[in-house]
């Protein structure tokens, strides 16, 4: 039960207000915040910020599995900022996928959480998060890469 | 003795039900003056707008009686043209698109517009106003802003010894700098870019290559 050695850097990107790079072993993902900033008058909401994720994959354009991962994305960011303290603004979530070796989505989990600290946005709470696997004779492994996974 | 007054929570802290909810990440600060204050001293770029600031903000448009500014945040604050001292009716301040003017917050909420002004409750100027022309202005983070306007800050100090120029600071990370030629204007703004990450002795050895 061993997670592979892990690293993350806050405040690298200068144009977006937060940005955040975080690495588990080899898989490494690039995310920036924008916000609270001006939400376009269809989008905005009167009693709190609304929240956009954008997930990049390394090659291609998103397809399906992005916007499932987005939206899970989005439903935890949810939870833990207090959307309430800047009604009728937009808050931007970009990610930014640079290489993926296994565990893509707790990699992503923890530079959006990352990200959201370094551009200062109020939040209740912090989170993270970690791959589990489920071997077929029972035992778990934490943090599988790709050739894990499989 | 338990100090007498209300205990005050500042930026970063929040009361809930549940007790104290810390909201950003920082060093915790505490006054001791008074009841006592505690708040998260925090570093972000992104400027969210507060009662009583003073800010730079560029005139985007002249709606009637009334001009739009922006101040980086969310939203445009609006400022009334009888806003500046001496304005009357008749006497109409001379402010264009594009102009620069330093003012204070006097409402700023989350719910509502910002509105700035350019008088201070006695009806003076105290310095606030359309900024001159020429100049350079410019975007930090706002916890650079913070440690500008300390008071004694000796990045201010030590580059007053370098040559005369005239400085505004808002609130809002925008500072705004003048010197008597372009050149000796991009060097003041240089430093004060580079003085968010240097250390001090790294600060004394740009100073004496930018004099020597």
């Amino acid at each position: 039960c061993r997670l592979r050695p892990f690293s993350c850097e806050q405040g690298l990107l200068s144009r977006p207000d937060g940005s955040a790079a975080f690495l588990q072993g080899d898989t490494s993902v690039l995310a920036g915040v924008y916000g609270p900033a001006e939400a376009k008058l269809s989008k905005e909401k009167p009693d709190r910020a609304v929240l956009e994720v954008l997930l990049r994959p390394k090659v291609g354009l998103p397809g399906v599995l992005e916007r499932s991962r987005e939206q899970l994305l989005r439903r935890t960011c949810q939870a833990v900022l207090l959307q309430a303290l800047h009604p009728r603004t937009a808050i931007s979530l970009v990610l930014q996928v640079l290489s993926d070796a296994g565990s893509l989505l707790s990699c992503c989990l923890n530079a959006a959480c990352v990200g959201l600290m370094d551009a200062g946005l109020p939040l209740s709470s912090l989170f993270c998060g970690v791959t589990c696997a489920l071997h077929p004779d029972g035992t778990i492994l934490l943090d599988p890469t790709a050739r894990q996974e499989q | 003795a338990a100090p007498a007054g209300p205990l005050l929570c500042g930026p970063g802290l929040r009361r809930s039900e549940a007790g104290l909810l810390v909201t950003k990440c920082g060093l915790l600060r505490h006054r001791p003056g008074g009841g006592g204050a505690f708040w998260v001293d925090s570093q972000q770029k992104r400027y969210v707008p507060a009662k009583g600031d003073h800010v730079i903000g560029i005139v985007t448009a002249k709606a009637g009686d009334v001009f739009k500014l922006d101040v980086g945040g969310s939203d445009a604050a609006s400022l009334s043209y009888l806003a500046f001292e001496g304005a009357t009716k008749r006497n109409r301040p001379n402010v264009q698109v594009g102009d620069l003017i330093y003012g204070q917050l006097l409402v700023a909420n989350k719910d509502m517009e910002p509105e700035m002004v350019c008088i201070d409750s006695s009806g003076k100027s105290s310095g606030m106003g359309i900024i001159g022309p020429d100049g350079f202005l410019f975007k930090v983070s706002l916890g650079l802003i913070r440690k500008l306007l300390a008071p004694k800050c000796e990045i201010i100090q030590e580059l007053s010894q370098l040559y005369p120029f005239e400085l505004v600071l808002g609130m809002n990370g925008r500072i705004w700098v003048k010197a008597k030629t372009v050149q000796q204007t991009l060097i003041i703004v240089n430093i004060l870019e580079a003085s968010e990450y240097m250390t001090a002795e790294q600060r004394k050895q740009a100073f004496a290559k930018v004099s020597g």
